[in-house]
């Protein structure tokens, strides 16, 4: 018999019952929540009449909404100044309050992004299964944990039950060879890996990021690669532990510590694809050809290598893809043949759940030192993932490098990634964002999203338009 | 959950690949804490020429006449025909939801992502996968006939056009139960409370770290 995967492993290890049907009950170690997705979950909770299984299985924050000013800040949930954003953040505390879960709010120091809240905290931990009704929850498989999103029910039923109705996906190893060259980084090899596999690829498989590459990034890189498995169709991502995994959480505030400290390292060791594991599907790229990517499009699919041109319709067959093309041309504003160098940015966005951790600010810091944004642009916003993020940044006096630059540091939250608060884009301009999605309108009514790295949109803030970091000048890698 | 187990209705045409839940429902709707209300936003930005506000009246922005829901031959409409990978991106149940409350009850699409496909069956909206042949089949029948309808059997999983031809589509055991009694997953989940708490008690022997409260 063939050997587990890591995701068989950390399947087999939550199944709570096994249906005939072909459905399972599967265990939920840690749910994330936020003030978006969870006031109709509790709702229901309420409505039936139910309790939370188990309230230390459960773990919020506000993101998506809080506004990002230090301004609107000061005074915590009272102090936002859109009234329905308000309702919705201070029904989070008041349904966090009534069922006795734990949350960091407004003005807690640990508050920010909840995927960059729950490894900051130690609360996502390696072999666990987390679930958030956000997509992006994909980003805690780094941890080699089984993490994906969840609708609004199934937020509701993890609430009551602790478990979810799953069925088992299938398996695929995207496989990155070779070593990074430096300027190339983590986002940039998943962007690679969409482009590659679509925007659908991954769709129904739990898909394991491996290879010397990924060996070799960050636990921050790797959760910016586990982040954007979603982006390629895939609801879980995930890489295996290693002693990297096991220093990153060491220490953490809800980590294990003692005794079982050393039982959950010990027990963290198995967290692998075994050797004779078979994958259904296995992808292969070659790291050391990767370059800087840029997206010039709608969909995260739409990516291209910064040195590239931007697609031209007429070269393209397939009548379904030709005219994606062309739609996604109109609404970017963008000429076919168009070199992505010649793309001029209005704003620069960097922040969100996939690049706003500490690395990803010091990439950014690093290229714009002793820079000045360009005069065309209207905005660059640098928005950290967390309370704690922030501290850290300004304690290596980032933020000032940020602000001699002349971009604007803000409080933690979601902030430009989706536009739920004020910061947003206008019709029609164009953003180099660190985000995760280009999708129409996604960052504001008729706005225009290319999705970068933070060392690319921190050389596009200062150019004004894409440039290859590699070449940047003064900048060293 | 409302119950489906029939369904015959007017089909509207959405010819376009990777709709995103983002373009089913923009975010600023969903600031809203209710389950309902979501149906005049649903495509906000295909449907309006306008940016589209949080608890505005509807009834008097400029439509883009030019997209499907607003021409009159698709006016009624309650199946949705789309293309591939319908739904991705964000886990927004918002999407269902402002599905349903405009009055759709079906979507038929080659292929649909995960988590939206998923949350369709929690809120007795059914999402059909026909191959790309099938859909293109029905692409051209809607668009050559005014007022085209199909007719939905979940019972016996098919499909049938006006013309008499039947699709068959596949649909999994448990959630086609589901959806035919209009069942709620909680509650059956917790007639399973004993196995939950047996495997909770074995884990926390296990794994206690995994047990520790975040106080």
């Amino acid at each position: 018999m063939a050997g587990k995967t890591l995701y068989d492993k950390l399947w087999d290890a939550h199944l709570v019952k096994q249906q005939e049907d072909g459905s399972a009950l599967l265990y939920i170690d840690l749910q994330l929540l936020h003030e978006v997705t969870s006031p109709q979950a509790f709702e229901g909770l309420r409505l039936a009449g139910r309790q939370p299984w188990r309230l230390s299985g459960n773990l919020a924050t506000p993101d998506h909404n809080v506004p990002t000013t230090a301004k609107e800040r000061e005074i915590g949930v009272e102090g936002i100044e859109d009234p329905v954003s308000k309702i919705q953040v201070k029904t989070l505390d008041d349904n966090c309050d009534e069922f006795g879960i734990t949350e960091f709010k407004m003005k807690d120091l640990r508050q920010g992004i909840v995927h960059v809240v729950g490894p900051e905290q130690g609360a996502t931990l390696p072999g666990m299964t987390v679930v958030c009704g956000d997509s992006h929850t994909s980003t805690h498989g780094a941890f080699g944990a089984l993490a994906h999103g969840i609708g609004t029910s199934e937020v509701e039923h993890v609430l009551a039950t602790q478990c979810l109705i799953a069925k088992k996906m299938k398996n695929m190893l995207v496989r990155v060879d070779g070593q990074l060259q430096p300027g190339v980084t983590a986002k940039d090899v998943v962007l690679a890996i969409i482009g590659k596999i679509g925007t659908a690829g991954g769709t129904g498989y739990a898909v394991e990021f491996g290879g010397e590459a990924i060996r070799s990034l960050s636990i921050e890189g790797r959760m910016t690669v586990c982040n954007m498995a979603i982006e390629a169709g895939a609801r879980a991502g995930m890489v295996a532990v290693d002693d990297n995994t096991i220093e990153y959480v060491k220490g953490r505030p809800f980590a294990p510590q003692g005794d079982d400290w050393d039982k959950a390292v010990a027990a963290w060791s198995d967290l692998h694809s075994d050797d004779d594991a078979e994958f259904d599907v296995t992808v292969i790229l070659n790291g050391s050809e990767i370059k800087p990517q840029v997206t010039w499009g709608t969909s995260p699919e739409m990516v291209l290598p910064v040195d590239a041109t931007v697609p031209d319709p007429s070269q393209e067959a397939d009548p379904t893809k030709k005219q994606g093309i062309e739609r996604a041309l109109e609404y970017m504003g963008l000429e076919a043949n168009q070199a992505i160098e010649s793309i001029q940015l209005d704003r620069v966005f960097i922040g969100s759940c996939t690049n706003s951790r500490i690395e990803d600010l010091r990439e950014a810091a690093a290229v714009v030192k002793g820079h000045t944004v360009a005069s065309t642009l209207k905005q660059a916003l640098v928005v950290p993932g967390s309370g704690l993020v922030k501290t850290q940044a300004e304690a290596e006096g980032l933020d000032k490098i940020f602000i001699e630059a002349g971009l604007e540091w803000r409080e933690p939250g979601c902030s430009m990634c989706l536009a739920m608060n004020a910061d947003k884009l206008g019709q029609g301009e164009h953003c180099a964002s660190t985000s995760n999605r280009n999708f129409e309108g996604r960052q504001g009514f008729g706005g225009r999203t290319h999705l970068v790295s933070p060392a690319m949109a921190a050389a596009a803030a200062i150019a004004g338009h894409f440039v290859d970091v590699r070449e940047f000048n003064g900048y060293n890698g | 959950m409302q119950k489906f187990e029939q369904h015959n209705g007017i089909v509207a045409p959405l010819d376009r690949a990777n709709v995103d839940t983002d373009m089913i429902i923009p975010k600023q709707f969903l600031k809203s804490i209710k389950r309902s209300g979501f149906g005049p936003n649903l495509f906000d930005e295909l449907r309006y020429l306008d940016e589209g506000q949080p608890d505005q009246d509807c009834s008097g922005r400029p439509l883009n006449t030019e997209f499907v829901l607003n021409q009159d031959r698709y006016q009624g409409c309650s199946i949705l025909l789309a293309r591939e990978n319908f739904g991705c991106g964000s886990s927004r149940e918002h999407a269902p939801w402002a599905l349903d409350d405009f009055g759709f009850r079906v979507v038929i699409a080659p292929s649909y992502a995960e988590i939206f496909y998923n949350n369709c069956f929690k809120n007795g909206l059914l999402p059909i996968v026909l191959s790309e042949t099938e859909v293109d089949e029905l692409f051209a029948g809607v668009e050559a006939t005014e007022g085209y309808q199909l007719q939905i059997d979940l019972h016996k999983q098919q499909v049938v056009t006006p013309g008499g031809k039947t699709f068959s589509f596949e649909v999994d055991e448990f959630r086609k139960h589901c959806l035919l009694n209009g069942l709620d997953d909680i509650g059956l989940t917790l007639q399973h409370a004993d196995a939950i708490n047996a495997y909770e008690a074995k884990r926390s022997q296990e794994a206690p770290w995994l047990f520790s409260s975040f106080k």
